[in-house]
């Protein structure tokens, strides 16, 4: 019998384990521990400032989305020793055949300097990719009178990186609504040299902040937070002002990760891109957002890498070659206020492009433009993400990325 | 794919200049290419910086952030800037012959 360790049972791990359940002889062992039963919907996160979902309903149980068949272990991990073959919990110490790192990211504010200083941190100063930093955010979205609103990314990478521009596309549309849109002056604020850095993107979608009156400021390198004035300072001396700051702190791997020595500068764990493997032992594997692959860090990655992933690891798990080559792909929806949202799909080699995006029961969706059956998919996609993704059903858009549909980058025009 | 050529150099190259293919860069090249968006002559201190960021994304497969730069390279991120005046993570990638720092969309 062969023992496969899960660690993390969040939107990767408990896909992976759920598949692996059907796809490993049944001799195997599955384990998955985490800290807590608490499986939180993280793309819900983004509305609870905005009132339009509740912290209740993005909360189910981590063992009700898990097969029977599968172990949880409610535990917090220590560390790894890989050599010895072992993962030492708060409690007792497990021992692995097969270990799979599936701990995500966490957002960790701590790394900036004034960030975390209590006369602003959840005061004035917020996160959202957090349940609780998202449910401080809402009483200070609620009690806001206008005034200066940032909304500010530390650097790359971070977890759903489009969620940032969605939140500022929201808080328009929200303090529109309120009637005090005239009182909020909105600023991005983004390490990057722009809000779209891709090429086909930045062309068709370049008017976007504009047309909401959002400011943007670009290449913004944060020194720190200086919390007596409220001002983000810049390595280049630049000061920016805030009345409210919502930030996404620097995205750093779990600390065990860090402290087990098996992560790169920010604690992601070095994975081949193609087969997720550790680079450094052949029995170890990272899926999902706690591997350095170079894509985005998402849960429509997850799930499709994780679909390669599988039957890589099940002919690992034979002692055969792996013959599968996951390709980077990953979907998102852009929740772009107004009762629309814009798709993007792409690839490790590709940008995302426009055209339409095949999905097999409701129709063509358009990709890198405002649509109201876009927006319609990002909420009808909540329902998809508990009913079908984690049990591991299968979903009617192919894994790898197809070039079906899209407009290739030089025959983009101007919009 | 547009490509530049300055002097016995031809280089394939994306709509912003950024090279589209590191194999096509060299030292000389980039000597010539600091003069050319003013840094002038590229001491030392400027080498240590672009040949990290060469080394470390042929690693990587991704041009360092300004973080890593930091962290694994153990620059001082002000003296970067003093380098590299105004945008020195555009800046640096352009000199090293690699893509700008790039977010998903």
């Amino acid at each position: 019998m062969s023992k496969v360790l899960i660690l993390g049972a969040g939107t990767a791990g408990t896909m992976l384990a759920n598949k692996l359940v059907k796809a490993l002889p049944p001799t195997a062992s599955i384990t998955v521990v985490d800290k807590d039963d608490d499986h939180d919907y993280q793309p819900g996160y983004l509305f609870i400032p905005f009132g339009t979902i509740t912290p209740e309903r993005v909360r189910r149980s981590r063992k009700a989305q898990l097969s029977p068949k599968v172990e949880l272990v409610t535990d917090a991990i220590v560390s790894v020793d890989p050599k010895a073959r072992t993962v030492e919990l708060k409690t007792r110490t497990l021992s692995y055949d097969w270990l799979v790192i599936a701990t995500g990211t966490t957002p960790r504010p701590d790394m900036t300097e004034g960030l975390t200083d209590e006369r602003i941190w959840r005061k004035s100063a917020f996160d959202f990719y957090t349940r609780d930093g998202a449910i401080a955010l809402k009483k200070a979205m609620d009690s806001f009178k206008g005034g200066k609103l940032l909304i500010h990314i530390t650097e790359m990478p971070i977890k759903c990186p489009v969620a940032p521009l969605e939140f500022a596309f929201l808080a328009d549309d929200f303090f529109r609504h309120k009637k005090i849109r005239h009182l909020v002056d909105i600023t991005y604020v983004t390490p990057l040299d722009g809000a779209f850095t891709k090429p086909v993107a930045s062309k068709k979608l370049g008017y976007v902040l504009e047309d909401r009156s959002i400011r943007l400021a670009t290449d913004f390198a944060i020194e720190r937070v200086d919390p007596e004035t409220k001002k983000l300072v810049g390595f280049d001396g630049r000061e920016i002002p805030f009345d409210l700051l919502v930030t996404v702190p620097t995205n750093m791997g779990a600390q065990y990760v860090i402290d087990s020595g098996m992560g790169d500068d920010l604690g992601f764990v070095p994975v081949d891109k193609k087969t997720l493997q550790s680079l450094q032992y052949e029995n170890v594997f990272a899926v999902g957002d706690a591997s350095n692959i170079p894509t985005s860090k998402a849960g429509s990655v997850a799930h499709f890498s994780i679909h390669v992933f599988v039957d890589n690891f099940t002919a690992a798990y034979a002692g055969k070659p792996m013959t599968h080559a996951f390709d980077g792909h990953a979907n998102c929806f852009i929740e772009s206020g107004r009762g629309k949202a814009m798709l993007l799909d792409f690839n490790y080699d590709t940008e995302p492009l426009t055209g339409s995006f095949p999905v097999t029961t409701i129709g063509p969706m358009s990709l890198l433009k405002e649509t109201r059956l876009n927006h319609i998919g990002k909420l009808a996609f909540e329902q998809i993400y508990w009913q079908m993704l984690l049990p591991g059903r299968h979903l009617p858009v192919p894994t790898l990325m197809s070039m079906a549909g899209k407009v290739p980058a030089e025959k983009t025009k101007e919009s | 794919m547009p490509s530049n050529t300055i002097a016995e150099y031809t280089f394939a190259v994306n709509e912003e200049g950024f090279f589209t293919n590191r194999e096509e860069w060299s030292e000389p090249l980039a000597e010539m290419l600091a003069s050319m968006v003013g840094i002038g002559e590229l001491t030392d201190a400027h080498w240590a910086a672009l040949r990290f960021m060469r080394d470390d994304q042929a690693k990587t497969g991704v041009t360092p952030t300004l973080r890593r730069m930091q962290t694994q390279g153990k620059f001082d991120v002000k003296q970067l800037f003093t380098l590299f005046p105004g945008k020195p993570a555009k800046m640096m990638s352009y000199l090293a012959g690699l893509p700008k720092p790039v977010g998903c969309v």
